[in-house]
C-alpha cells in the first residue's frame, strides 16, 4: 500500500509526463494545487461529496488527480490536448461525474459549487462542497457576488480553498492588482478562514477535515511551479511547455519517492 | 403577465424540484410566490452573474430553478454564466425577463430589452418563449418544465382587448383571417395588432399569425402559415426585437432555404434610439414604426 506522499510524488511526475508529452503549458499552476486536489480527492471528500475546480487552467492537475484515482487511464492521458479528446485544457462539460461543471473563465467556480450546496440543503442531502479558486481570480466581480451570497445563505456544507501562489497573467497579484494579502480582503465577511501551508499535506487534511459549519476558507499558500527548482515562482511557468533537457531535470530534481 | 407569472409559480411551488432565485425583484408582486415557496425562494441579491451560476449549480443537482429579473439584467448582465454554466451543461435553468422589448418605457434604454432573444439564441440549446396574452403564461411554463433545456421566458404586457380570444396556447396561432399579407407576430403588440386589424375588411385584414417559441422549429411551421403566404407572396414579420437575430431572420432563413422565398417581405423591428428621445414603450414603438397604423401603410393596406 503505497502512502499518499508516494502517491503525490508519482502524480506529480505523471504530470509533468502529460505535459511534455503534449507539449503545452499551465504546469506551473497545476504544480501549485496538485498537493491540495490529491489530499482532498484521497483523504478528504466522499461518495457524497463534490468539488468544483474553478480555476479550470489547473486541469491538468485535475486530471491527474483523477488518474491517481484510477477514473482516468493512461490511455486518457495520452490525449491530453490532442483531438479528439475530452481532455480538454479546461475541463469540458457532460462527459465525467467528478467534473461537475466545465471551466475555464475565471469566477465561475464558487458561485456554481454556491448552487450545489444549496441544492444539498434543499434536497436535505448530506455531503460538502468543496471548491478551489486561484488568487488572481479574485480579481473578477463575480467571486465577491459568490462570498457575499454563501456567507448570507449560511451554507455551512461549502468549503472554498485559494490557492494562492501570488503569481498571476501579467505578474504578482501585489503588482497587478495590490493584493498583498488576500485574506485581510476576505476576514472582514466573517467566515471561519484558516492558513494553511497548501504543500503541506498534513496540514492541509486538518484544515480540509475542519468539521466546524461553514462556509468555510482555506487560504492555502502554495508556490507556483512546486517541487521543479527552475519552474518555483516563476511566472513564464503559467505558460511554457517543457522542453526536453527540461524535462529530464524536472524528474531528476523530483527524484525517488 | 407578471400576475399571471406568480400564479403560475405558486401552483408550482410544492413541487420537489422546484427552486425560485430573484434578483432583487418582484417587489408588489411576488410576495404570493415567497409565501408559497417558503425556504425555495430565494433573494439573491443585486448580483445577476452569482444568481444564474447558483441556478446552474441547482440544476446540476436535479433541480429545476427559474432566475426572475428585468430582462437585460437576466440575460445580458450574468451572459457568460448563462452561455457557460448553463448553456453548455443544457441544464433546465430557466431565464425570467420582465420588460421584454421596450416595456420599461421611460425608465430608459438600460431597462429594455430588444435584443435579449436573439442573443440568448445564439447559445447553445437555448429555448426562449414569448407568451403574446396574460393567458400564454401558465402553458408556456408547463412546457419549459416539459422541455428540461435551458429557457427563456420573455414576460411583457397584455395588450388584447377583453373580448378577444386568440385561442389556446400553441407556439404558432393564427388569430386573424383574411385575404392580406401572412403576418407572424412575437410578443403582446399581438393583442394590439388583433385590436387594429380586427375591423378590417376581409380583402385587407391580414392573416395575423402570433408566434411565441423560438428558435423556429421548422416541423412547426403550419402549412396553413405558408399557404397563406403563397397565397399574398407577402411575408410581414412584426417583433418588438432589433433585426438581428430576430424571428424575421428565422422566418426568412426557413424560407429560403425550404425553396419558398416569398416575392415581399416587410420587416417591422425595434431599431433603437432614432430620435435620441426616451418616452413610454408607445413612444419607441412609434419611432420604430411598430404601430398598426404604419403596418398597413407599409404594407399598402392602409
Amino acid at each position: 500500500m503505497k502512502t499518499l506522499k508516494q502517491i503525490i510524488h508519482q502524480s506529480k511526475k505523471r504530470l509533468l509526463q502529460m505535459h511534455y508529452e503534449s507539449g503545452v503549458g499551465h504546469i506551473g499552476g497545476n504544480l501549485s494545487c496538485l498537493d491540495i486536489l490529491m489530499v482532498l480527492h484521497h483523504r478528504v471528500m466522499g461518495p457524497e461529496d463534490h468539488f468544483i475546480l474553478s480555476k479550470g487552467h489547473a486541469a491538468g492537475a485535475l486530471y491527474i488527480t483523477l488518474w491517481s484515482m484510477e477514473k482516468l487511464k493512461d490511455e486518457d492521458l495520452k490525449l491530453f490536448h490532442k483531438e479528439p479528446t475530452r481532455l480538454s485544457g479546461h475541463p469540458a462539460p457532460r462527459w465525467k461525474e467528478e467534473i461537475t461543471f466545465a471551466t475555464g473563465s475565471l469566477g465561475h467556480g464558487f458561485s456554481l459549487a454556491s448552487g450545489l450546496a444549496l441544492a444539498k440543503r434543499l434536497q436535505g442531502k448530506k455531503g460538502r462542497i468543496f471548491c478551489l479558486t486561484s488568487d488572481g481570480e479574485w480579481q473578477e466581480g463575480s467571486n465577491w457576488e459568490a462570498l457575499i451570497f454563501a456567507a448570507h445563505q449560511k451554507l455551512t456544507n461549502l468549503t472554498l480553498i485559494v490557492d494562492e501562489n501570488g503569481l498571476q497573467g501579467f505578474g504578482t497579484t501585489r503588482e497587478v492588482a495590490g493584493q498583498e494579502k488576500l485574506l485581510d480582503r476576505l476576514k472582514p465577511f466573517g467566515l471561519p478562514i484558516s492558513e494553511v501551508d497548501g504543500h503541506d499535506t498534513e496540514a492541509l487534511e486538518k484544515a480540509l477535515k475542519d468539521p466546524a459549519p461553514g462556509p468555510r476558507v482555506v487560504v492555502a499558500h502554495t508556490v507556483k511551479g512546486k517541487g521543479v527548482s527552475f519552474m518555483e515562482n516563476k511566472m513564464e511557468w503559467h505558460y511554457l511547455p517543457l522542453k526536453d533537457e527540461q524535462f529530464k531535470t524536472a524528474l531528476e530534481e523530483l527524484g525517488e519517492a | 403577465m407578471r400576475n399571471e407569472f406568480c400564479e403560475a409559480m405558486v401552483q408550482r411551488a410544492s413541487d420537489p424540484d422546484f427552486v425560485f432565485l430573484t434578483g432583487d425583484l418582484g417587489f408588489m408582486a411576488l410576495e404570493p410566490l415567497q409565501k408559497a415557496a417558503g425556504a425555495r425562494f430565494i433573494n439573491a441579491g443585486v448580483a445577476e452573474q452569482n444568481m444564474v451560476s447558483v441556478a446552474a449549480g441547482l440544476a446540476s443537482q436535479g433541480l429545476k430553478p427559474w432566475a426572475y429579473s428585468i430582462a437585460p439584467f437576466i440575460y445580458a448582465r450574468p451572459l457568460e454564466q448563462v452561455r457557460n454554466d448553463v448553456c453548455l451543461h443544457d441544464l433546465p435553468v430557466t431565464l425570467v425577463g420582465n420588460g421584454g422589448g421596450y416595456a420599461y418605457g421611460v425608465m430608459g434604454g438600460t431597462h429594455h430589452a430588444i435584443e435579449d432573444y436573439g442573443i440568448l439564441l445564439s447559445l447553445l440549446h437555448m429555448n426562449v418563449y414569448v407568451p403574446a396574452f396574460g393567458a400564454d403564461v401558465a402553458p408556456a411554463v408547463e412546457r419549459i418544465l416539459r422541455s428540461g433545456h435551458p429557457a427563456y421566458l420573455r414576460l411583457g404586457r397584455d395588450e388584447k382587448s377583453k373580448e378577444a380570444d386568440p385561442g389556446p396556447y400553441a407556439p404558432w396561432r393564427k388569430v386573424l383571417s383574411g385575404a392580406g399579407p401572412a403576418v407572424a407576430v412575437v410578443g403582446p403588440i399581438a393583442g394590439t395588432l388583433m385590436k387594429d386589424f380586427a375591423g378590417l375588411e376581409n380583402a385587407k385584414r391580414p392573416n395575423l399569425w402570433v408566434l411565441t417559441e423560438l428558435p423556429l422549429d421548422e416541423k412547426t411551421v403550419p402549412a396553413q402559415f405558408l399557404k397563406d403566404l403563397e397565397t399574398s407572396g407577402h411575408l410581414v414579420v412584426v417583433e418588438e426585437h432589433v433585426a438581428h437575430g430576430g424571428a424575421g431572420e428565422m422566418i426568412g432563413r426557413f424560407l429560403l432555404l425550404s425553396g419558398r422565398a416569398p416575392k415581399k417581405f416587410s420587416h417591422f423591428c425595434a431599431q433603437g434610439y432614432l430620435s435620441g428621445y426616451y418616452g413610454s414603450q408607445g413612444f419607441h414603438r412609434k419611432e420604430c414604426g411598430l404601430t398598426s397604423e404604419n403596418i398597413l401603410k407599409v404594407t399598402g393596406l392602409a
